[in-house]
């Protein structure tokens, strides 16, 4: 069906693409961003935020600003945006926007578990869950004391319960655990996420699964950095990576064997791609590993508004948003804490 | 000539107000008066001297933050107010007298004041909403646990079926055998419960996990709970429900209790002895009474709180509001070097000089300044924005010109003529002096209740309807002038001037259409003979004098346009544009389209059967063949050839000159042959400061300069052709109109009225005012607008209008009101 999408998109697609293109447009640019970075206190950050769309969630915020109001307000004002888009979606659109919010909702599966484990309040908990990955019944996890309960209780009832297939067990749930069910959920729900879009066919697949690949493969050199050194055997390891992506199949065989963070670097410097990502760090050093990745990410996200008639900008214009309120979270918590020589450090520019 | 036009009276309306750009230097301490007072005034546009600043970084970023803050806390009383349901009276508006510091004070007491009476009352609600909680579970567990008794008394049988009549869908066998088991020992054994209160819309997914949970090793009994209770936050009715879980051992204790603190549910212990569960239910109802008693005090105490500030926060909202525009306006000036005064530029008209230096005056004495705000006239490079006075009768009619384009400055304003001229072609497509006076009845209700609407915030049609209220007055004024002339009365013609010219040959002609009448008197004195109405020749005739009618007033437009381009060119200076544009082009369209406007004419005087199509075609075809039959005058064909030549020759003297001109004065000012340019371009230099000082700013490239005339050429040619047709949609629209309402008025009205029943007589009457009212009143009008619209935008603006102006926008107290909500 490839070339054909611009004769029937628009029927169903055209008005929320149009929306979503609009929505775009709202992102802060690089000149937003170097006036934030020059902000002194968090007022200055909420007076230059209203004059962007930012302005109706913070102006009735009472003064004293903290960087968790900002942040939650700018998160809401995603989600008011995400759940109209989801109002107005047809099949398969809608579809297709849901599954951009499992990832949260694995992220608080796994938030409120670990937080049960370590006896927080549920509520304090609730609160730090992000809401796009909100589901009913989402507060009962707090019950379940093994992944068999975890999974007989709560999420059998939610879209991440076919994910869970390959990590019921009965064994007590404690940190190694979870942090393995979180990324064998991650890996079953991209590798989902992967078939459908496949599924969708046209240039929605194409994009996606560039962008999809592109997650998966920064997924395993994550795993690989941070079980070197843990007790997780290779296999165990090999069984985490998804099944796609370009590091698939040889260069998982090879990351499964690393030690170090250097046999990782020489591992992926034979794929092109991420050749130019580590050659921007210097040896050894894995901690600007995730700036690198985020940037990378934004600037294919970017590209993705180039092409039309197709889903990936809806995936796209979320993931940007998202990077965007990570953003303003660290300029934030540079400004409230007065570390503002650090505030450029992680701060990726979307334009 | 050119002596009488230049004697003519400045026409002051014609063109945007002229501007000067002002500089004010403003003594810091009396700053704040000077602007507030210009800002009353409403004439001085501001001009933004720290565009490179960003808003946190200029000098009153902390007044504007503070009135930021201000008006957050007024959008929260006015919140509290609308929540609490308090209706808010139109007090007297007052002239603010508070001072912004005192306004400040006062507005963080009141919300201190009102937080803590907020968290009070929520305080008290929470506990109340318990008690009533409470009491309900009490009421209801006890019906439970009353019932569960007298089960237990007359049969355990029953029990067991209901809860597998209840749960019949998920439990299976082995804990159905449990449940036998165990509910035998209902009393004496473990069996306990736990009872509360859950959401309505939870309470489903509720009882499916506590299932779940238990593995069905539990009974759920609910019940609607009696009063919705208020959640004190929202101000929300929420339902409940009641529930009472029976269930057996401690862990399925402790997870029911996860449970219900996962859904938010209130548990309550309910006593199960009947005698203490009655000691309970009065001590609740005891404490809720008195409860209730302060709830209410605090509520009225709150109201009362609010109901005072409500008296005046519209005066604190405006305070705020014009306070912040002050300051946002002060934020545009600079300092000077001694950071003693403050330095602001802008626009503004020049009649308003005095009134602002009097504004000024009037501030420094007020502030007790001693030094006095300079005031005086700068050089500006950048064009001056536009600026007209208008009422509230031209505003409507400057709003459809300036849709199209600001007028650039002082180029001359087509909204003078659009007054009259826009609604007359309106109404030459709606010619319908019955549609006239529905529209006039309309419009003048609009005017009478213009006091009244304009206080009002109105829908968008509304508002629409209403701004353009002199719009639609002119318009059904023209309309009815039009329908007389066309002789329709929601398509009946009258007999108003007299009787008709034509009469029967014979006695035994009854109607118009069966045999041709004949002519026995003068014709009829105005506008169309109603005998025509029904006749064979009633279209011919009409479309005839209608398609006529419109390129008279379509050349004639058209001519008024190039006349404005020629003012235009005069009052800029610029000859070159009337000798190598406009000439040509009046030769041009003339030529062709005013001699086919002359033909009309003279056919309409003589009474000439020519065919003006024939002529017309045959003048391009063989102009010098012999026109025969279709002569009008004589010495025609002469004529006509002529004036192919001038055509012909207009075309290459509007396309070739001017850029080579344009060249040749560029080429000379640039090779430095000043000397030679005293003597030989002189003149065209200072009569055309404007394209002068276009060439320094930018490079002069003149491949781009010809093809743009030859764009703007071409344009013109076939523009001719292409806008004379176009004016034909005077007629197609005004064809269709007339026809429109025959049909209703025949084929709905007169049909249901051949009847002799009351029933179709009413349902055809009621077919025909909807017809009329919607279609006709509405759709047609806007469609006649509309097409009204182009003919001026496209065919009539095209001829002369750049507008690419800015507007004027002062800055002024006035237009800040409706910024915000």
């Amino acid at each position: 069906m490839y070339g054909f999408e611009a004769l029937t998109f628009n029927i169903h697609g055209g008005y929320l693409e149009a929306i979503v293109r609009g929505h775009r447009a709202s992102l802060l640019t690089a000149s937003d961003y170097n006036n934030l970075c020059q902000c002194e206190t968090l007022d200055d950050i909420k007076m230059h935020l209203s004059a962007t769309e930012y302005g109706p969630y913070l102006q009735n915020e009472p003064s004293p600003l903290h960087t968790t109001t900002i942040v939650e307000k700018c998160t809401l004002k995603l989600v008011d945006e995400y759940k109209s888009m989801l109002c107005q979606a047809t099949e398969p659109l809608s579809t297709f926007l849901e599954y951009i919010r499992y990832g949260h909702m694995i992220d608080n599966v796994v938030l409120i578990v670990t937080g049960t484990l370590h006896e927080r309040d549920v509520q304090e908990l609730l609160e730090k869950c992000h809401p796009l990955g909100m589901f009913d019944s989402i507060a009962t996890l707090a019950v379940a004391q093994n992944m068999r309960e975890l999974y007989r209780l709560v999420l059998v009832d939610t879209p991440l319960a076919p994910y869970f297939s390959e990590c019921i067990s009965s064994e007590d749930l404690d940190d190694m655990n979870i942090e393995i069910m979180r990324n064998t959920l991650y890996k079953a729900y991209l590798e989902d996420f992967y078939r459908f879009c496949q599924k969708l066919g046209g240039a929605t697949a194409e994009i996606m699964s560039d962008l999809l690949s592109f997650e998966a493969d920064r997924r395993v050199v994550n795993i690989t950095i941070n079980s070197i050194g843990t007790e997780l055997t290779r296999d165990d390891r090999r069984k985490l990576y998804s099944n796609f992506g370009l590091l698939y199949p040889y260069g998982h065989e090879e990351l499964a064997i690393c030690e170090d963070i250097d046999q990782v670097r020489a591992a992926m410097e034979k794929y092109p791609p991420y050749q130019s990502i580590f050659s921007k760090l210097s040896y050894g050093e894995s901690q600007m590993l995730d700036k690198a990745f985020y940037e990378e990410e934004v600037k294919r996200l970017c590209l993705t508004f180039e092409q039309q008639f197709h889903y990936a900008v809806f995936f796209a214009y979320m993931r940007l948003r998202e990077q965007e309120i990570r953003n303003l979270m660290w300029i934030s918590e540079c400004v409230g804490q007065n570390q503002k020589s650090r505030v450029h450090d992680s701060v990726v520019f979307i334009f | 000539m050119e002596e009488f036009i230049d004697n003519l009276p400045p026409m002051d309306l014609m063109r945007s107000e002229k501007m000067s750009y002002v500089q004010l230097i403003i003594p810091a301490e009396s700053a704040h008066r000077a602007i507030s007072y210009l800002g009353e005034l409403g004439l001085l546009q501001f001009h933004d001297l720290n565009v490179e600043k960003s808003p946190f970084q200029r000098t009153f970023v902390n007044q504007v933050k503070r009135c930021g803050e201000m008006s957050r806390k007024l959008r929260f009383f006015k919140d509290q107010i609308t929540k609490a349901g308090i209706v808010s009276l139109e007090h007297p508006f007052m002239q603010p007298d508070v001072e912004l510091e005192e306004l400040e004070i006062q507005l963080a007491e009141h919300e201190h004041e009102l937080i803590e009476l907020n968290t009070n009352t929520e305080r008290l609600q929470k506990t109340y909403n318990e008690l009533l909680e409470f009491r309900m579970v009490l009421d209801k567990a006890g019906r439970f646990l009353f019932s569960e008794k007298n089960h237990h008394t007359i049969g355990e049988d029953r029990e067991l079926e209901e809860s597998v009549n209840s749960n019949h869908e998920f439990i299976d066998t082995a804990s159905l055998l449990e449940k036998e088991l165990r509910s035998g020992f209902s009393e004496q054994s473990g069996v306990r419960f736990i009872s509360g209160i859950v959401c309505k819309s939870k309470v489903v997914r509720f009882e499916r996990m506590l299932f779940r949970a238990t593995r069905g090793n539990m009974l759920f009994n609910q019940a609607p709970a009696d009063e919705e209770i208020v959640d004190p936050v929202t101000f929300e009715k929420d339902a409940k429900i009641v529930f009472m879980v029976f269930f057996s051992g401690e862990q399925a204790k402790t997870k029911i209790l996860k449970i219900c603190e996962a859904f938010c549910a209130n548990c309550y212990p309910v006593p199960e002895d009947l005698t203490k569960q009655h000691q309970v239910t009065r001590e609740v109802l005891s404490r809720l009474s008195d409860l209730e008693a302060t709830l209410d005090a605090g509520i009225r105490h709150r109201n009362k709180a609010l109901s005072s500030i409500d008296y005046n926060l519209t005066k604190w909202v405006t305070l705020v509001r014009r306070e912040k525009a002050v300051y946002d306006t002060l934020n545009m000036l600079n300092f000077d070097v001694t950071k003693k005064c403050l330095v602001g530029e802008g626009w503004c008209p020049i009649f308003a000089t005095t009134k602002i230096q009097e504004a000024l005056q009037r501030a420094t004495y007020d502030s007790n300044s001693l030094v006095g705000v300079i005031f005086h006239v700068m050089d500006s490079v950048e064009s001056p924005p536009t600026y007209f006075r208008t009422n509230h009768f031209t505003n409507a009619f400057q709003e459809i010109v300036d849709a199209y384009g600001v007028a650039r400055y002082q180029e001359s304003n087509p909204a003078v003529y659009t007054v009259i001229t826009f609604p007359f072609l309106f109404a030459v497509m709606f010619g319908d002096w019955g549609h006239g006076i529905c529209l006039l009845i309309g419009s003048l209700i609009l005017i009478a209740r213009e006091s009244k609407l304009s206080k009002k915030k109105l829908g968008s049609f509304m508002e629409m309807l209403f701004g353009g209220r002199y719009v639609l007055l002119l318009m059904s004024i023209f309309s009815i002038y039009c329908g007389l002339i066309y002789n329709e009365f929601f398509s009946v013609p009258f007999h108003i001037f007299g009787g008709s010219a034509y009469r029967c040959r014979d006695a035994t002609c009854s109607n118009a259409d069966t045999v041709g009448l004949v002519k026995y008197r003068d014709p009829y004195p105005f506008g169309v003979d109603p005998s025509w109405r029904g006749s064979r020749s009633e279209l011919p005739f009409l479309n005839s004098i209608k398609m006529k009618m419109s390129i008279l007033l379509g050349v004639a437009q058209m001519n008024l346009g190039m006349f404005l381009s020629y003012f235009n060119a005069r009052f800029f200076g610029s000859s070159l544009d009337i000798r190598y544009q406009f000439i040509p082009q009046m030769i041009f369209l003339n030529s062709l389209f005013g001699y086919l406007s002359l033909l009309i004419i003279i056919k309409w005087c003589t009474g000439s059967q020519a065919d003006l199509y024939h002529v017309m075609i045959y003048m391009f075809l063989s102009p010098t063949d012999n026109i025969g039959e279709n002569e009008l005058f004589w010495g025609q064909r002469p004529l006509q050839i002529i004036l192919l030549l001038f055509a012909l020759v207009a075309v290459p003297w509007m396309l070739f000159p001017k850029p080579f001109i344009l060249k040749k004065l560029h080429t000379e000012r640039f090779q430095g042959s000043t000397y030679g340019m005293l003597g030989t371009s002189e003149i065209d230099l200072e009569v055309e400061p404007d394209s002068a000082r276009a060439q320094h700013h930018e490079d002069f490239n003149f491949s781009e300069v010809f093809v743009h005339q030859m764009i703007h050429s071409i344009e013109f040619v076939l523009g001719a052709v292409s806008n004379t047709a176009s004016y034909l949609r005077l007629w197609a629209l005004s064809l269709a109109h007339s026809e429109l309402s025959t049909v209703f008025y025949e084929k709905v009205l007169l049909l249901a009225w051949s009847y002799d029943n009351f029933i179709i007589r009413l349902v055809g009457l009621a077919v025909f005012s909807f017809a009329t009212a919607f279609i006709l009143l509405m759709m047609e009008t806007l469609s006649a607008f509309l097409h009204a619209l182009r003919l001026h935008w496209v065919e009539f603006q095209g001829k002369f209008y750049h507008g690419d102006g800015q507007k004027f926008k002062p800055f002024s107290f006035a237009s800040l009101t409706d910024d915000e909500d």
